[in-house]
């Protein structure tokens, strides 16, 4: 069983946001780290691996400035190796040509049974790239899975929907992407760490994988940033320290909003 | 101003089209000359009366067998677009609209425009208008390169308005066939009972954060609050990664938007993920230890103090105020 767990490396989403001025682009220069939504992937395709009794776990990454951090992350948690994409001429791109670039990076990997991702990404969330990959892949895609088994070679995912959850099942090789919180992922033991350091990370562009510049970046994508403009402020109220009564005020609160 | 023709990818819940159906078309039919519904499923008969009442003049229909109803949708849209030539394909955010959009982009070779919160034309360019930084902010973007347009709106970005249509014609398409992806087949459907109303569409809404301390802590705090204010729960994402609560209760920029009377924060800090997902709410009500947590600076009453002291206190005097 081997699998692809396509992994995203953003900048710290404790710390505020910032555009750049010439392009309204996300700025993504400073240190990244592997997007907690994406440990998720890593632990659950660690998990299958040991459950079909071998094959190994591959990471497949797009980042700009040839950024390693946050892949180093989920190679200590377990995974063999990895492929990042990295070049300037991918500054832009949106989530179609992101998609086509990790279709073609899992097709580099070859003799792959299951791709893996997040649901989307903590900071750009779009949420289509599993779909847009599995597309371009020409693979069936399960998405939003609560749990995933693998056995005589299907995958069978529990589907979180509005009403409740679907059995869902496709023959492999198959994109799954699986929701937050459905497995506890590992932390990486100190060996991990220190063996992270020496796996191998397969770098290429996006030329290496057969496209043109005006395939991708911004030229690739589509659409143009117009405008950015402040949202409407929302301003603080009232603010009290819970004395021990403060129930009684919420009470109140809620009577002046005729709620009880 | 108006373009010509534009399509929302219709949904439903159980024989009516669902809400954020409805909020498409009541915007659709403020920028369209034309308003037309894809619908995947076997009820199409049943929503037709709903969807002409807010402005779609016919339902292309198709039946997805037992396949997953996104790609269906997919691989129909490919066959329908190239047929009938429309500028615009609206989506809600929702998990069987992204399948489908997603799909789509790829076999059309277009941008998605994604999480729009507004839409608007500009001459003739279609600009979509998404939150960041928490709602801060929002970034407009047009769409350049060939139509249609394919934009993916979060469910209470508009309101739903009836404009008295008749009854729209369904026109019944053929399953396409939708080659490997078409492999992905829905074994059984799981419903789970709900008490109370939808997280989306609840007037008023308890949500539990990293603050209520462990995942036992959800039932008697967040639940029952809601239960006796007739609301619905929700969760930060902290709480959600942390498995104490599914995917589905949500509330933020990669959740659910809400945006009810009352939201209530239990124990949530307000980071600005949580903060896009629920700052259209009427009115905010936060309890947080952190006197300097971000929450407060949203709430309409903060009290800062201990959720595990406040709440059963204050559950109490609710039931005693019968």
């Amino acid at each position: 069983m081997n699998i692809a767990v396509c992994v995203k490396q953003i900048p710290d989403p404790a710390v505020p946001g910032e555009l750049n001025p010439e392009t309204s682009a996300l700025k993504r220069e400073g240190k990244l780290i592997l997007d907690d939504s994406d440990s998720y992937g890593v632990e659950m395709a660690l998990q299958l691996v040991t459950a079909a009794g071998g094959g190994e776990v591959t990471l497949v990454s797009m980042a700009p400035n040839n950024e390693t951090s946050g892949l180093r992350t989920a190679l200590a948690m377990g995974a063999a190796k990895a492929v990042l994409v990295s070049d300037d001429t991918l500054a832009g791109s949106d989530a179609l040509s992101t998609a086509k670039i990790l279709a073609k990076s899992v097709e580099r990997v070859g003799d792959i049974d299951l791709v893996l991702t997040a649901t989307e990404s903590t900071d750009g969330y779009t949420g289509t790239i599993p779909a847009q990959i599995a597309e371009a892949l020409g693979w069936p895609s399960l998405t939003f899975a609560k749990s995933v088994a693998i056995a005589d070679g299907k995958v069978k995912i529990q589907r979180q929907t509005e009403a409740g959850f679907d059995d869902v099942e496709a023959p492999l090789p198959a994109v799954v992407s699986v929701t937050a919180g459905v497995v506890e992922p590992r932390y990486p033991s100190f060996k991990g760490i220190m063996e992270a350091k020496k796996k191998p990370v397969d770098e290429v562009t996006a030329g290496d994988l057969g496209f043109n510049p005006d395939q991708v970046g911004w030229a690739g994508s589509h659409q143009e940033i117009v405008e950015v403009r402040a949202a409407p402020a929302r301003e603080a109220g009232e603010k009290i320290e819970d004395d021990g009564e403060s129930h009684a005020r919420i009470v109140t609160f809620l009577e002046g909003l005729k709620i009880i | 101003m108006s373009i010509e023709k534009v399509w929302v990818y219709a949904e439903s819940e159980g024989d009516k089209p669902a809400t954020s159906t409805l909020e498409l078309l009541t915007k659709a039919r403020e920028i369209a000359t034309t308003v037309e519904c894809v619908y995947v499923g076997d009820n199409a008969d049943a929503l037709a009366g709903a969807l002409g009442e807010y402005g779609a003049s016919k339902v292309h229909a198709v039946s997805p067998g037992d396949a997953l109803p996104g790609v269906i949708g997919a691989a129909a849209l490919v066959e329908l677009v190239a047929a009938e030539s429309p500028d615009l394909i609206l989506f809600a955010q929702t998990y069987d609209a992204r399948d489908a959009v997603a799909r789509l982009s790829v076999r059309l070779d277009r941008t998605v425009l994604t999480n729009g919160g507004e839409l608007r034309l500009d001459g003739d360019r279609v600009i979509v208008g998404t939150a960041i930084f928490g709602g801060n902010t929002i970034v407009d973007t047009a769409f350049t390169g060939e139509k249609p347009y394919l934009a993916m709106i979060r469910p209470k970005s508009f309101a739903a308005e009836s404009a008295s249509g008749s009854a729209a014609p369904v026109a019944t398409v053929a399953t396409p066939d939708a080659g490997r992806a078409g492999e992905a087949k829905v074994l059984e459907r799981h419903v789970e009972e709900r008490e109370g109303p939808k997280l989306e569409e609840a007037a008023i809404v308890v949500s539990g954060g990293r603050g209520i301390g462990s995942a036992e802590a959800y039932g008697p705090l967040v639940d029952e609050l809601a239960k006796l204010l007739q609301g619905a729960s929700g969760a930060s994402r902290a709480i959600v990664d942390a498995g104490w609560v599914p995917y589905s209760k949500q509330v933020g920029q990669t959740g659910k938007t809400v945006k009810p009377k009352l939201y209530i924060a239990l124990g949530i800090s307000g980071a600005t993920q949580h903060l896009v997902g629920m700052k259209g709410s009427d009115v905010i009500l936060a309890i947080n230890k952190d006197g300097e947590a971000p929450i407060f600076s949203v709430a309409d009453l903060g009290i800062v103090g201990d959720v595990h002291k406040v709440v059963p206190k204050l559950i109490e005097a609710i039931q005693a105020h019968g």
